[in-house]
C-alpha cells in the first residue's frame, strides 16, 4: 500500500516536470511547481516515516508492466529504502521550500524548472528499485536530470567544463555499476534482486563486484580518487540544486553501496572492509585538506561532502568487518553510526548550501575574499549558517558530533577483530578521522569568519540584504532539525533498528529506554553520552552567569573603534583573508600533499610596485590519474581520426580485409 | 616477584629499545646522535641483564657486560673522536623529511608485530614479545641507514641493527656465549674497516656526504 | 542524592581553584627567576576588577562577539566539572566520556576563534589560524591516547578508567608512560603554555591565545581568562585522575574519604603546577612551525603506545 502510494507520488513528480515545461513562460509557474514539489515530497516523507516507525519489518513488493517485456519493473519497499527515502525527501522538501523564494530570481527558468521534479523522482525511484534494470534506469535518469541542471547557466565557461566532466564521470560510473550487476547476476542473467540474494558470490567474483561497485557508486558519492567532478559540478548548479546534489544525491549513491554490499552480495569477507576503510580514510583526510585551500564558498562545501562521505564509508567498512567476524552488535553499532551520519550530513550540508545560495543571491559573489561583515546585514542567514557550521564541525551537542561519537565508539571496539591487518588499520583510520574532524572545524571557522564576520571587503558585501521569508524558513527548519537530532540521538538510533536488523541481524540496545535519555550504545560503564543534559547545563550556566554578572557587577557597554594594538587601519584589506587563514595548515600539510610553494617577488630597491606573494598548488590526484588518461584517450582518438581522411581505395581495402578476416575466423572455428 | 611483573619489566625495556630507535631516527645533531646510540646500548644491556635474571641464564650477564662495554662506551668514544677529526659536526638532514620518516617507522613497527605475533602462537609470550620488538629494531636500523645521507649516521644505523639481533637472540633462549663473542668481534672488525674508509672518503672528497660521491660517479642528475 | 552533592561541590571547587592554580604557577615561575612575583590571590583581584569595568566593543563587532565569552566559559566549566577530581561518583558523569569532554573544549575553541575573527583585525586572524592549526594536530594525538586507555581499561568513561588505574591490574606498562608524555604535550599545546604559546606575551609574533582575545575588555575578558584558567585546571586534573588516581574516593566509601580526596587533589595540583612552572622556565618558546613537529611527536608516541599494547600480555 505504502509502496504503491510512493510510486504514484513519483509519477506525479514526473507529470509536474512536464507541466513545468509547458507552462514555464508564466511567472507564477515557478512558485507553483516548487510548492507542488514541496507538498509531494512532504507526503512521501510522512509515508516513509510512518512505514519505518510502524511496520518496518514487513517488506512490500510491486511489479509494473513497464520496461523490459519479459521482466517488467520490480519495486520494493523495505526498512533500508524507507530510511533513505526519509533522508531524500527531507532534503528535497527543504530545497523546494527554498526554491519557492529563490526561483523567482532565476534568469532562465526554462533550463531549471522542467528538470527539478524529474530529478527528485529519479532519486526516489533508485531507492525503490528491486531489479538491476529499474535501478540503472532510475540512476541514469537522476544523473541526466542533474546534468541538465548543472548546465543551466551554461554561458559561463567554467560551468560548461563542469558539465562535461560530470557527464563523463557519471557515464563511467553507470558503466561500472552495469558490469557490477552483471557479475552479480551471473551467467543465467538473474537480474531481479531477489534472485541475486538467493545466490551469493564469493572469492574473486566478489572482489570484482566490490571493485566495480566502489568505482560506480563511489564516484557518484564522491570518494577519493573519483571525486574530481564534485567540486566542479556542485557549485555550477543553482544553489538549491547544489544542496540536493551534495546533500541528497551522494546519499543515493551510498544507498547503492549499502544495498549491494550488505544485501545482494551475501556474507562478506574480511578484506572487503579494508577497501572501504582505506577509501574512507583517504577521502576524509584529502577532502578536508582540499577544502581548506579553497576560497570559493561553494567549492569549499563540495569538498566537505567528499570528507563526510569518507566518514560514512569508514563506518560502513567497520560494519562489514564486524559482520565478517560474526560480531553482530558491533556491526549494528557501526552501521547505525554510518546511517546516522547519512541523515546528519544531508541535514547540515543542505543547510550550508542553502546559506551559500542566500549569500550568492544577496551579494552576487561566491568568492570569500570579496565578502565579510555579512552578519550585520543578514543576521538570520548568518545564524542558520553558524548552526550548520557548528554541526559539520562535530561540536557537541549538535548532530554531527553524535554520529561521529558513535563512529569513534565503533572504532574503539575494533581490537576484538580477528584479522591483524584490521587491528592495525582501524586505529590508523581513527587517527585520520580525528584529524579530519579538527581540520573541518578549522575550515568552518574560516568559512564563517571570513564570509560573515569582520568587515566587508567589497561594495557588494557592504550592500547585502536579507533574503525572503521562505528561504529563511527552509534554512531555519533544517537548523532546528540539526539541533533536535543532536539532542535526541536516541530517537534516530532506535528508528534505525529495523534497518540494522535487516542488514546485519542485530540492533543497538534500545536507547529511549535508557535513564535520562542517555546514549549508551555498548554497555553501562563502557561509554555514555547525554546531549540533552549537556545542552541544558550549558544553557543554564550561561544564563545564570550572564544574569549574575549583569546584576552584581556591571552591564555597561560602549562602542568605539577597534583596539588593534593601538594601530587600527580603516582599510578592510588588512583583515585576514581565506588564504591567510589557511596558511599555517597549508605550511604543515600542503607542502607534502599539494606540492604547495609560496613565491615571493620583491621589487628592486627604488621601484614603487608592491611585492607579490603567490601560492602555487597542484592537484596531485588530477595530475597522476586523470591527466594521463586524458592524454592517452586524446592520443588514441587522434590516431583513430586518421580513419576519417582515407581515400576511397583505402576504404574499400578495409572492407575487403574485414570480410576476409571474418571468413578466416569462420574456417578456424570449425 | 610475580610473572606478570617480570613480563611487564621485560616489555618495558624492550619497548624502551624501540623508543630509543625512534629517537635515533628523529635526531639531527651529530653529538646527540652518538649519545643516543650509547643510550641504545645501555637499554639493551639492561634488557639482556633482566632476561638473564628471569631465565636464570648467567652467560647472558656476560653478553650484557659486553654490550655495555663495547657499544655503550668504547664505540661511542671512538666515533666521537672520528667525528671530531673529520669535522662533521653539521646537522644531518634525512632524505624524505622527519614527518614521513617517522610515519614509515610506525608502519614498520606495526609490520613486525603483525608478522611475528600471529606466526609464533605456540611459543611463550616473553619470547614472542622479544622477537617482535627485535624485528622492529632491526627494521628501524635499516630505515635509518636508508634515510640518511651522512655516512656516520649509516654506521650508527648498522650498529643499532646489530643490537636488535642481540635482543632477538636473547629472547630465543639459546645463543651460547661463543657465538655472541664471535658476532661481537666481527662487528668490531667491520666497524674498524668502515672507520678507515670514512677517513679515506674524507680525504678524497672533503666531505662524508654521500651525495658528493653520487655526483662524482654521475648517478645523480 | 550524595552524587548530586558531590557534583555540586566539584562545580564550585573547580571554579574557585582555577584562578589559584594560575596564580600559583606564576608565583613559582617568578621565584625560579629570582623575582618576588605577584601574590597568589592576584588572579582573583584581576577578575573582580575586570568584572566591574565597562566593556568597550569595536564598531565592527557583532552579537557573536558579546555572546561568545559566556558560551566559552560555560562549555569549559561544564567540561571541568565532569573530570573526577576528588571523587568518581559525580551525578553527571554518565553525561560525558573522555571524547565528549575533549569535544566540549573544541566547542569553546571554535567560538573563541570565531570571536577572534569578528572584529576584522589582523591580530585576531593570526591567533585564530594558529589556534586551529594546533588543534588539528593535537586532536589525533589525543584520540590515540584515548584509544590506548580504552584498550587497557575497557572503557572511555572516566569513572571506570580511574577505577581501573587505581586497581591492581595495571602493571608497569610502557604504553602508559608514552601516553602520559603524549597527554602532557597535548595539554601544554591546548592550554597555550610555553613552549607552544606564551601566556604573558604581548608581541604579535609570539601570540596565539592572546591575539584572539585582544579586542576583549571588562567582564567579557574576565570570562575568557577564567575559562583559560579552568582549561589549565582541567588538563592538570585529567592527568592526575588518570595517571595518579590513588586518593580519589570511589563509590561506597565513607565520608572521610572525600576529605582525603580533596586533600590529595590539592597536593596533586601543587605538584603539577610546580612541574609546569619548572618546565616553562627551563624551555624556550618554539617557532610556530616547530609546534607541528612537537605535536607530531605526541602523535607518534600515541601511535607507538597503542602498537606496543598489542604485544602485551592480555592480547
Amino acid at each position: 500500500m505504502t509502496l504503491l502510494l510512493l510510486l504514484w507520488l513519483q509519477a506525479s513528480l514526473l507529470g509536474l516536470g512536464v507541466l513545468a515545461a509547458v507552462f514555464v513562460r508564466f511567472r507564477a509557474t515557478s512558485s507553483i511547481v516548487y510548492g507542488a514539489a514541496l507538498v509531494i515530497c512532504g507526503a512521501a516523507l510522512s509515508l516513509a516515516a510512518a512505514y519505518l516507525l510502524g511496520s518496518g519489518a514487513f517488506v512490500e513488493r510491486a511489479t509494473l508492466p513497464l520496461g523490459i517485456p519479459w521482466m517488467g519493473a520490480h519495486f520494493r519497499l523495505d526498512s533500508l529504502s524507507a530510511f533513505f527515502a526519509i533522508v531524500v525527501n527531507l532534503g528535497a522538501a527543504a530545497a523546494s521550500l527554498y526554491g519557492i523564494g529563490y526561483g523567482r530570481h532565476e534568469t532562465e527558468p526554462v533550463r531549471v524548472l522542467p528538470f527539478f521534479p524529474p530529478f527528485l523522482a529519479g532519486m526516489n525511484l533508485v531507492l525503490l528499485a528491486d531489479d538491476a534494470f529499474t535501478f540503472l534506469l532510475a540512476w541514469e535518469f537522476m544523473s541526466l536530470a542533474s546534468w541538465a541542471l548543472v548546465l543551466s547557466h551554461h554561458r559561463e565557461a567554467a560551468n560548461a567544463h563542469a558539465g562535461y566532466v560530470y557527464l563523463v564521470m557519471a557515464s563511467f560510473g553507470t558503466l561500472a555499476l552495469l558490469l557490477a550487476f552483471g557479475v552479480l547476476a551471473g551467467v543465467d542473467g538473474a537480474y531481479v534482486f531477489d534472485q541475486m540474494r538467493a545466490r551469493p558470490v564469493d572469492g574473486r567474483l566478489a572482489g570484482l563486484a566490490l571493485a566495480l561497485t566502489m568505482i560506480g557508486a563511489g564516484s557518484k558519492a564522491g570518494a577519493v580518487p573519483l571525486h574530481v567532478w564534485l567540486p566542479l559540478a556542485h557549485p555550477a548548479a543553482p544553489s538549491h540544486v547544489s544542496a540536493l546534489m551534495s546533500g541528497v544525491m551522494t546519499k543515493v549513491a551510498l544507498y547503492g553501496i549499502v544495498r549491494i554490499l550488505f544485501d545482494l552480495m551475501g556474507p562478506p569477507a574480511w578484506w572487503w572492509s579494508v577497501v572501504l576503510l582505506t577509501l574512507g580514510g583517504a577521502s576524509a583526510a584529502m577532502g578536508v585538506l582540499y577544502a581548506l585551500m579553497q576560497h570559493d564558498l561553494k567549492r569549499l562545501l563540495a569538498y566537505h561532502t567528499v570528507e563526510n562521505v569518507g566518514i560514512i564509508l569508514i563506518g560502513l567498512g567497520l560494519a562489514l568487518a564486524f559482520r565478517a567476524d560474526g560480531a553482530g552488535p558491533a556491526a549494528a553499532l557501526a552501521l547505525a553510526a554510518a546511517l546516522f551520519h547519512v541523515l546528519n550530513h544531508s541535514l547540515f550540508k543542505s543547510l550550508l548550501f542553502l546559506g551559500a545560495g542566500a549569500v550568492l543571491r544577496a551579494t552576487g559573489e561566491r568568492d570569500m575574499e570579496r565578502l565579510g561583515g555579512l552578519i550585520h546585514r543578514m543576521p538570520r542567514t548568518a545564524f542558520a549558517f553558524l548552526v550548520g557550521s557548528a554541526a559539520i564541525a562535530a561540536l557537541p551537542p549538535l548532530n554531527g558530533f553524535a554520529s561521529e561519537w558513535l563512529t569513534f565508539q565503533a572504532i574503539l571496539v575494533s581490537p576484538q577483530l580477528s584479522s591483524w591487518t584490521l587491528r592495525f588499520l582501524v586505529p590508523a583510520v581513527g587517527a585520520l578521522l580525528a584529524m579530519s574532524a579538527a581540520l573541518a572545524a578549522a575550515c568552518f571557522v574560516k568559512a564563517v569568519g571570513v564570509t560573515f564576520l569582520g568587515r566587508p571587503r567589497s561594495a557588494a558585501a557592504a550592500g547585502a540584504r536579507e533574503v525572503d521569508v521562505l528561504s529563511l524558513s527552509a534554512m531555519l527548519v533544517l537548523a532546528l532539525l540539526c539541533l533536535l537530532a543532536g539532542v535526541f540521538p536516541g530517537v534516530v538510533i532506535d528508528g534505525l533498528a529495523p534497518v540494522t536488523q535487516r542488514l546485519v541481524d542485530a540492533r543497538v540496545a534500545p536507547q529511549l529506554a535508557m535513564p535520562w535519555l542517555s546514549v549508551v550504545p555498548i554497555g553501562e560503564g563502557r561509554s555514555s553520552y547525554n546531549p540533552l543534559l549537556l545542552f541544558l547545563l550549558i544553557a543554564v550556566s550561561m544564563s545564570v552567569t550572564a544574569f549574575a554578572i549583569h546584576r552584581l557587577a556591571s552591564h555597561a557597554l560602549r562602542r568605539s573603534a577597534a583596539w588593534d594594538c593601538g594601530t587600527p587601519d580603516a582599510s578592510p584589506a588588512t583583515q585576514y583573508t581565506a588564504g591567510s587563514f589557511a596558511q599555517p595548515i597549508r605550511r604543515v600539510f600542503g607542502t607534502f600533499l599539494f606540492a604547495a610553494r609560496e613565491e615571493i617577488t620583491m621589487p628592486a630597491p627604488g621601484e614603487t610596485r608592491p611585492a607579490r606573494l603567490r601560492v602555487r598548488m597542484r592537484d596531485l590526484v588530477w595530475e597522476t590519474l586523470y591527466a594521463p588518461i586524458g592524454r592517452v584517450v586524446g592520443f588514441a582518438s587522434h590516431q583513430l581520426n586518421r580513419l576519417q581522411f582515407l581515400t576511397i581505395r583505402k576504404y574499400l581495402t578495409l572492407v575487403f580485409a574485414l570480410l576476409v578476416t571474418l571468413l578466416l575466423a569462420l574456417v578456424v572455428w570449425h | 616477584m610475580t610473572e606478570a611483573f617480570q613480563f611487564d619489566v621485560a616489555h618495558l625495556l624492550a619497548g624502551g629499545l624501540v623508543l630509543v630507535s625512534f629517537m635515533l631516527l628523529y635526531q639531527a645533531r651529530m653529538y646527540a646522535l652518538l649519545n643516543l646510540f650509547a643510550l641504545h646500548a645501555v637499554v639493551l644491556s639492561m634488557s639482556v641483564a633482566w632476561q638473564a635474571y628471569i631465565q636464570g641464564a648467567p652467560h647472558l650477564y656476560v653478553t650484557a657486560v659486553i654490550a655495555l662495554g663495547f657499544k655503550g662506551v668504547a664505540i661511542p668514544v671512538a666515533l666521537h673522536r672520528i667525528v671530531q677529526q673529520l669535522h662533521i659536526h653539521r646537522a644531518i638532514e634525512p632524505v624524505v623529511g622527519v614527518g614521513p620518516t617517522m610515519l614509515i617507522g610506525i608502519g614498520l613497527v606495526a609490520l613486525s608485530i603483525g608478522v611475528v605475533i600471529p606466526v609464533t602462537v605456540a611459543t611463550d609470550s616473553l619470547a614472542r614479545e622479544d622477537l617482535a620488538f627485535a624485528l622492529a629494531v632491526i627494521l628501524l636500523g635499516l630505515l635509518m641507514m636508508v634515510s640518511r645521507h651522512n655516512a656516520v649516521s649509516q654506521v650508527i644505523g648498522f650498529m643499532s641493527l646489530e643490537n636488535g639481533l642481540v635482543l632477538a637472540a636473547t629472547g630465543a633462549k639459546g645463543m651460547p656465549l661463543v657465538i655472541e663473542i664471535s658476532v661481537a668481534f666481527s662487528i668490531l672488525i667491520a666497524f674498524i674497516v668502515i672507520g678507515i674508509f670514512l677517513f679515506r672518503i674524507r680525504e678524497r672528497f672533503d666531505t662524508v656526504d654521500l651525495r658528493a660521491m653520487e655526483d662524482f660517479r654521475g648517478e645523480r642528475r | 542524592m550524595a552524587t548530586v552533592l558531590v557534583q555540586g561541590v566539584q562545580l564550585l571547587l573547580v571554579l574557585l581553584l582555577a584562578p589559584f592554580l594560575t596564580g600559583y604557577v606564576r608565583k613559582v615561575r617568578a621565584r625560579l627567576l629570582r623575582h618576588r612575583g605577584p601574590p597568589f590571590l592576584q588572579p582573583y583581584r584581576d577578575l573582580v576588577r575586570l568584572l566591574h569595568k565597562e566593556v568597550v566593543v569595536a564598531e565592527s563587532a557583532s552579537r557573536l562577539f558579546r555572546v561568545a565569552p559566556y558560551l566559552i566559559f560555560s562549555a569549559v566549566w561544564v567540561a571541568a566539572a565532569l573530570v573526577p577530581t576528588y571523587a568518581t561518583e559525580l551525578a553527571f558523569s554518565g553525561a560525558a566520556d573522555l571524547i565528549v569532554i575533549v569535544a566540549m573544549l573544541g566547542t569553546a575553541r571554535f567560538f573563541l576563534a570565531l570571536a577572534g575573527l569578528d572584529v576584522g583585525t589582523s591580530f585576531g586572524g593570526i591567533g585564530s589560524s594558529r589556534e586551529m592549526m594546533i588543534a588539528a594536530l593535537a586532536e589525533p594525538a589525543l584520540l590515540m591516547i584515548v584509544f590506548t586507555l580504552s584498550l587497557l581499561a575497557g572503557s572511555t568513561q572516566l569513572s571506570t578508567v580511574v577505577a581501573y588505574m587505581s586497581g591492581p591490574d595495571v602493571g608497569v606498562r610502557i604504553s602508559l608512560a608514552l601516553s602520559l608524555v603524549g597527554l602532557i604535550i597535548v595539554g601544554i599545546s591546548e592550554c597555550g603554555r610555553i613552549p607552544v604559546d606564551n601566556p604573558a606575551t604581548h608581541l604579535e609574533l609570539t601570540m596565539v591565545h592572546e591575539a584572539m582575545v585582544l579586542e576583549y575588555s571588562g567582564r567579557h575578558l574576565a570570562m575568557i581568562e577564567l575559562a583559560a584558567s579552568l582549561k589549565l585546571l582541567l588538563y592538570v586534573s585529567l592527568i592526575a585522575a588518570i595517571f595518579a588516581p590513588w586518593t580519589i574516593a570511589e563509590a561506597g566509601q565513607g565520608v572521610e574519604w572525600y576529605f582525603v580526596g580533596i586533600a590529595g587533589y590539592g597536593a596533586k595540583l601543587a605538584v603539577g603546577g610546580f612541574a609546569l612552572a619548572v618546565f616553562e622556565t627551563a624551555v624556550a618558546k618554539m617557532r610556530v612551525f616547530r609546534v607541528s613537529q612537537f605535536l607530531g611527536m605526541a602523535l607518534m608516541l600515541g601511535l607507538l603506545g597503542t602498537l606496543l599494547l598489542f604485544v602485551s600480555r592480555t592480547l
